[in-house]
């Protein structure tokens, strides 16, 4: 009987290798695609079971394909299965990812010989079915309309003869799932049937072809990997064309050299925080499936837009899993129904728009303004959002705003004007705040007087603001997305802030109708219940470690497990000090449970290698990293022996590299994601948007130049250290696409071939009688939670699981039981304003540099995204101006202090202290309170007037200028708007 | 014949500069045969956004305001290009790519500065309502379609139907003293034509300072009153749409307190700060409670 089985299975399995052959030949004759492909190789492979050796081999030559029965000695890749059963089962049944990965890892199916001769054939076998795939939509003019994807919303991309036309936002049709409608205060409101796009998703044509993208792999001039490499001339020499292979081998070769020289964690991967849109692409996932494949310290990103929530807030509240956000459901209806004051409080969603969420957002405050709700505006700016909004704007002097805080606090507690009930039932530790604040501690009542000199704000201000929050239902915005982040969380006090936004909160009754965190970006009424993947959900890195993969995409996708063997992390904080000083301590994040940021890391581990290599995406970082002559000195390091860049454009820190490899733009490859949705830590972020929108993301044109998708890219290293079969699972990344769509929740109303041509889904909105609860209602009502996120994780909860908050009393604790098992003197576990280590308070410093800096998001670009690069947003008047044919960064002035120092707008000035200059074009403004200047952080532009690191630069990175000192002792906490400078007028060298 | 026309309403514009980027989304690298040139890279914004800002620390206001091709009924350009400008059925105003070649001086004839030299091409350029578009059957021009507020509308009606809408909206042109009948009309304009006088009215009592609210605000030029209004619980007033300039008297006024007035020179929105009203009566009693506890 058996034998019998076997050789059914025998003639069915050489019935399909006929099979394979035919249907090759077929395709090629009917796919002109096709037949190209077949004419990139010539070489032999074959397909080859182990029981009573049988197998065909093919033999591709100039386009024709031939074959033979039989195994063929000089095939160049062979791919092996334990039996022809295993072959006939997974060879049927191809669809069946789950039932090739199981073979492979019980090694029932193999590839053998060239990594790059098998993933040649793979890939062709695999485009036998996605040749056939159509996609995209002809218009009338000649034009195809593809979709696809930006930081900024999704968008309608018309193409011709291979070039982008145009990008718009997505009109919704017919067939679209209906809008939600929502009834507030006797008016019924809907959002309108379309996407809305940020400036930087509109800028992407012009991005695109930047004449800043790199081309063509480049090698440093004086770099010799086998002889002198100069590391001293990072930054300055100039680079030439290589070939691929070349660059190629340079890195692989380099790899496999500092591993075997230097041992565990030699090479640091490092990258942005955000990267192209996508599942594919995205560096959470090729780039992670990549370095876990060749072991790499590890880079800790500090939680940079949470900092002050994430080491402060998070002890009274929880939220860990959030970086300690809000819960954010809810909030739209809620707000729009029973709110009566919106109070932003370094806050400004109308620039930052939540967090990739377009301007979905704006239509629902015109809907707040429209039914009376009041604004207030608490910032040193006037900010974009209190310009539109036309509330009371209160400028606080930056780093203060706890002070402010306290003073509010002390009039509710002398004048009642808070939730006696709530704070009682729902809060602990209330005596000890009040002893603080009414000064009983330490004979220093917190009245608005005592704050006016710190903070700037009148007296009779804060009083009147205290009053008037105290009795009305207030949703308090703080931070951008209203439920957490805010400039005011980046400073020497970020902590104190964030924590004195949860302790007001915590008396005025959080979660009860109308009184909440938010301010309308986020909780709108779609479906929270249907699955697609955000980017930190891993994509198809099977990191489980480092992303949000296990929990939910690892299962539903069927892919390998990749981990990083090395243990070692470095802190991006810390980068310049592991380099230049070999060694250095810092604070890892780590979002489990609220006492893991209390664990201290030394680099380097035990055992551990310094940072030999540097395999670097994006060149972003002068922008985005404090004090950053830092990083130039570090870059030129002897100790760096080699670093890699792998970007899209020639900017800021590219030009350190000794090899360059060109990356594509996320629409020359193919990719598939739904906009907004991040997963992770903010989980949920695409219930900011009006329609949730699950986008393909078609390639809609061919990579620029010799540029690749990293994919692409990493996939040709990976074969080079015979990792491709690992590294590819034998798949493309159209292949990758089809997974990732398989594994959501969309197959259920539209069909993957409709889904590919249309290219979007609109998601259904949630029913009326099911949409999510508002937030913190349970926790008000003393209810088991019912808000549908899975956190905090089951062992958190002090009582019983999904009873009350993470904290160990499972209420709002003002004084946190975390804080007083850990000593950290800047963090006591009573709240106390201590002013900024770096600002007005300190005397000496600020003698000699009287102005603070204040360095927000930038309006138009995204971090560094859509800056420089000869981008069309460079020519918007309120992002850079054109001076003498340089588009200088923008330095916002207060009348007084530009008239103290003879600055007229437009006039170029050098922002100085000890640790940089930085040359901006003044725009004099009564926007800016005075004694602070406005200079946003994340210029992509670095560019020093003479030697990198030392000298002005005139590309805008005031980054340059700010500390990289912690909030605290014991963080490893951002603080860049602690910040003191001096300004000057000066020519374009900064003299 | 229904023609096209445009509402902006300022009110609306948060700002975002889409339909700046939009428009050079659509134009940068594209040529439209028939229709217009490729626009260059940089330099030229057939659309721009000009910020105009009010007053001073912390009365201060700002609005965004959308300048583009007005696509004027008494077109100075059509005038001054002799055949080389156009106005279409549908009531664009367009610059023939061809025929404007080497016409330099079409760019002066707009008195809004609407039209840029394309020096490369040697043409004169300005926004054309993406006629192209609307050709094809798009039912808006790419500005109206990335902005994401409804801060940009455009219509396609009748005059007589525009007419009435210039009416019911009360809308304006951008600059009415030109008389040349713009197709693009503005919204709530006049809340950047116009000034304030702005300040907060406190008190002082028991060494500690607070807000006055509905103190009655009047301003007064001569004999005439020319605003009035209350402080809200921030003692704040803002007497918006002053009009006129030269010296006037700000008044304030709140029972139980001694007045005050000011001379104020009006020329342009003015915070006038901080304003101390002090109570009829001396609060002796209440000052000699707060001394004795």
């Amino acid at each position: 009987m058996r034998a019998f089985r076997d050789s059914l299975y025998r003639l069915a399995f050489a019935v399909i290798l006929l099979g394979i052959y035919m249907l090759v030949r077929l395709t090629a004759l009917l796919q002109p695609a096709y037949r190209n492909r077949l004419k990139q190789q010539n070489l032999i492979v074959q397909i080859k079971a182990l029981d009573k050796p049988m197998g065909r081999h093919y033999r591709f030559a100039d386009g024709k394909v031939t074959t033979g029965a039989g195994i063929h000695p000089g095939a160049r890749a062979s791919m092996v299965f334990k039996s022809a059963e295993t072959a006939v089962r997974l060879l049927v049944f191809s669809h069946d990812h789950q039932a090739f990965i199981n073979a492979a890892k019980m090694f029932r199916v193999d590839l053998e010989g060239s990594q790059e001769a098998g993933a040649w054939f793979t890939e062709t076998l695999s485009m036998l079915k996605t040749t056939w795939w159509k996609f995209g939509t002809k218009m009338d003019d000649g034009t195809v309309r593809y979709t696809n994807n930006t930081n900024g919303g999704p968008v309608f991309v018309y193409v011709k003869d291979n070039r982008i036309v145009r990008m718009t936002p997505i009109d919704f049709d017919g067939k679209d799932a209906p809008s939600w409608s929502l009834t507030a205060r006797g008016r019924t409101f809907t959002p309108p049937r379309k996407t809305s796009l940020s400036p930087h998703g509109l800028a992407s044509k012009s991005l695109v072809y930047s004449p800043d993208r790199l081309l063509y792999p480049m090698k440093r001039v004086d770099f010799d990997p086998h002889g002198a490499r100069n590391c001293d001339q990072r930054g300055i020499s100039g680079h030439e064309r290589i070939s691929w292979d070349e660059a190629l081998d340079i890195v692989a070769g380099e790899i496999e050299r500092v591993k075997r020289e230097h041992g565990h964690g030699a090479i640091l991967s490092s990258h942005s925080s955000h990267h192209t849109w996508g599942n594919i692409g995205y560096y959470l996932s090729a780039n992670f499936r990549f370095m876990n494949a060749i072991g790499h310290t590890k880079m800790v990103i500090n939680p940079d837009s949470w900092e002050g929530w994430y080491w402060g807030a998070m002890h009274h509240y929880g939220n860990s899993m959030r970086n300690a956000a809000a819960e954010p459901y809810g909030g739209v209806e809620d707000c729009l129904r029973e709110c009566e004051l919106i109070v932003y409080w370094s806050s400004d969603p109308e620039k930052t728009n939540g967090n990739y969420g377009g301007f979905e957002g704006t239509i629902r405050r015109r809907w707040a303004q429209e039914l009376g709700i009041k604004t207030i505006h608490i910032d040193p700016y006037l900010n974009d959002t209190a310009g539109f909004w036309g509330g009371k704007w209160i400028p606080v002097r930056p780093g203060t705003s706890p002070a402010l805080a306290h003073a509010i606090t002390y009039v509710w507690m002398t004048e009642g004007l808070y939730d006696k009930d709530y704070v009682r039932d729902r809060t602990t530790g209330f005596d000890k705040w009040q002893d603080y604040i009414l000064g009983r501690e330490d004979n220093v009542p917190k009245t608005p007087e005592w704050q006016e000199p710190e903070t700037g704000v009148p007296a009779h201000a804060a009083r009147a603001l205290a009053r008037e929050w105290g009795s009305k239902k207030t949703y308090l915005s703080a931070g951008g997305k209203g439920n957490t982040f805010g400039g005011a969380c980046r400073s020497a006090t970020g902590s104190q802030w964030a924590r004195s936004m949860v302790c007001l909160m915590a008396m005025q009754g959080l979660g009860k109708p109308g009184v909440n965190f938010g301010n309308l970006q986020f909780g709108a009424p779609v479906d929270y219940n249907f699955y697609f993947p955000g980017y930190a959900d891993g994509g198809i890195s099977g990191d489980i470690e480092g992303t949000a993969s296990a929990v939910n995409l690892y299962q539903r996708m069927p892919h390998l497990v990749s981990m990083n063997s090395v243990g070692q992390k470095l802190s991006r904080m810390r980068i310049p000090e592991a380099i230049l000083d070999g060694e250095t301590e810092f604070y890892p994040t780590d979002p489990r449970a609220l006492e893991r940021q209390f664990a201290k890391s030394r680099f380097p581990a035990p055992g551990g290698s310094g940072v030999k290599m540097m395999y670097k995406y994006g060149g972003s970082h002068f922008g985005t990293t404090m004090n950053a002559n830092r990083l130039a000195r570090a870059y030129q390091s002897d100790s760096l022996e080699f670093v890699v860049n792998q970007s899209i454009w020639n900017e800021g820190e590219v030009r350190f590299a000794d090899i360059i490899f060109p990356a594509c733009t996320n629409f020359e490859r193919w990719d598939i994601g739904e906009a907004a949705n991040c997963g992770g830590y903010s989980l949920h972020n695409e219930g900011q948007l009006n329609h949730r929108v699950v986008t393909m993301q078609h390639k809609c044109i061919e990579p620029l130049g010799e540029s690749k998708s990293d994919w692409q890219i990493y996939h040709d290293l990976s074969k080079r250290l015979g990792l491709g079969a690992y590294y590819s699972e034998g798949l493309t990344e159209l292949d990758w696409c089809k997974k990732i769509f398989q594994a959501c929740d969309a197959g259920k109303h539209i069909s993957w071939r409709e889904f590919l041509r249309k290219g979007y889904f609109v998601v259904p909105a949630e029913r009326e009688e099911l949409r999510a609860p508002t937030a913190f209602r349970w926790f008000a009502e003393g209810r088991q939670k019912d808000v549908p996120e899975p956190f905090p994780l089951p062992s958190e909860y002090g009582g019983k699981f999904r009873e009350g908050l993470q904290t160990r009393s499972g209420k709002i604790e003002f004084e946190p039981s975390s804080l007083k098992r850990f000593d950290d003197p800047l963090r006591p576990p009573i709240n106390r304003y201590i002013p900024s280590w770096e600002g007005p308070a300190n005397k000496e410093l600020s003698g000699k540099y009287p102005l603070q800096l204040l360095t927000p998001h930038p309006r138009y670009s995204f971090h560094t995204k859509g800056d420089g690069k000869d981008s069309s947003i460079n020519d918007i008047g309120q992002h850079r101006l054109l001076i003498d044919g340089y588009y200088y960064w923008i330095a916002r002035i207060n009348p007084a202090q530009a008239a103290a120092r003879g600055i007229n707008s437009r006039d170029l000035v050098r922002l100085y202290n000890d640790r940089a200059s930085v040359i901006c074009a003044a725009l004099v403004t009564e926007r800016i309170m005075p004694g602070v200047v406005h200079a946003c952080e994340s210029s992509a532009v670095y560019d020093p007037v003479g030697e990198p690191g030392k000298s002005p630069d005139r590309g805008g990175c005031v980054n340059l200028l700010t500390p990289h000192r912690s909030q605290t002792d014991k963080t490893t906490a951002s603080a860049p708007n602690s910040c003191l400078i001096e300004l000057e007028k000066c020519n374009s060298q900064g003299t | 014949m229904n023609k096209w026309n445009m509402i902006v309403d300022v009110k609306k514009c948060v700002g975002c500069y889409n339909c700046f980027l939009s428009c050079k989304d659509e134009h940068v690298g594209n040529e439209y045969p028939g229709y217009a040139k490729a626009q260059p890279a940089h330099g030229h914004n057939w659309i721009d956004i000009e910020l105009v800002e009010r007053g001073q620390v912390p009365m201060v206001d700002m609005t965004y305001v959308p300048k583009m091709c007005n696509h004027c009924d008494d077109a100075p350009c059509i005038k001054a290009g002799k055949g080389a400008v156009y106005k279409r059925a549908d009531g664009i105003v367009m610059i023939d790519p061809d025929k404007a070649k080497g016409r330099k001086d079409i760019v002066d004839s707009c008195p809004y500065g609407a039209i840029h030299w394309n020096e490369e091409e040697q043409v004169p350029q300005a926004w054309y309502f993406d006629a192209h578009l609307l050709d094809q059957g798009w039912r808006e021009p790419r500005c109206v379609q990335a902005c994401p507020t409804g801060a940009l509308k455009a219509f396609k009606v009748s005059d007589n139907e525009m007419q009435q809408l210039v009416k019911t909206e009360n809308l304006s042109d951008i600059e009415p003293e030109y008389q040349t009948r713009p197709r693009v009309h503005y919204k709530n304009l006049e809340q950047v034509r116009r000034r304030f006088v702005a300040g907060t009215v406190i008190t002082e009592g028991n060494d500690i300072q607070e807000a006055v609210e509905d103190a009655e605000i009047y301003l007064l030029r001569g004999a005439e009153n020319v605003g009035e209004t209350k402080t809200d619980n921030y003692g704040d007033f803002k007497l918006d749409g002053v009009s006129g300039s030269g010296t006037c008297r700000l008044v304030i006024d709140k029972e139980g307190y001694n007045s005050q007035s000011y001379d104020i020179e009006l020329s342009e929105s003015i915070n006038v700060g901080a304003v101390m009203l002090l109570p009829v009566e001396p609060r002796t009693h209440q000052h000699a409670e707060s001394v004795a506890s």
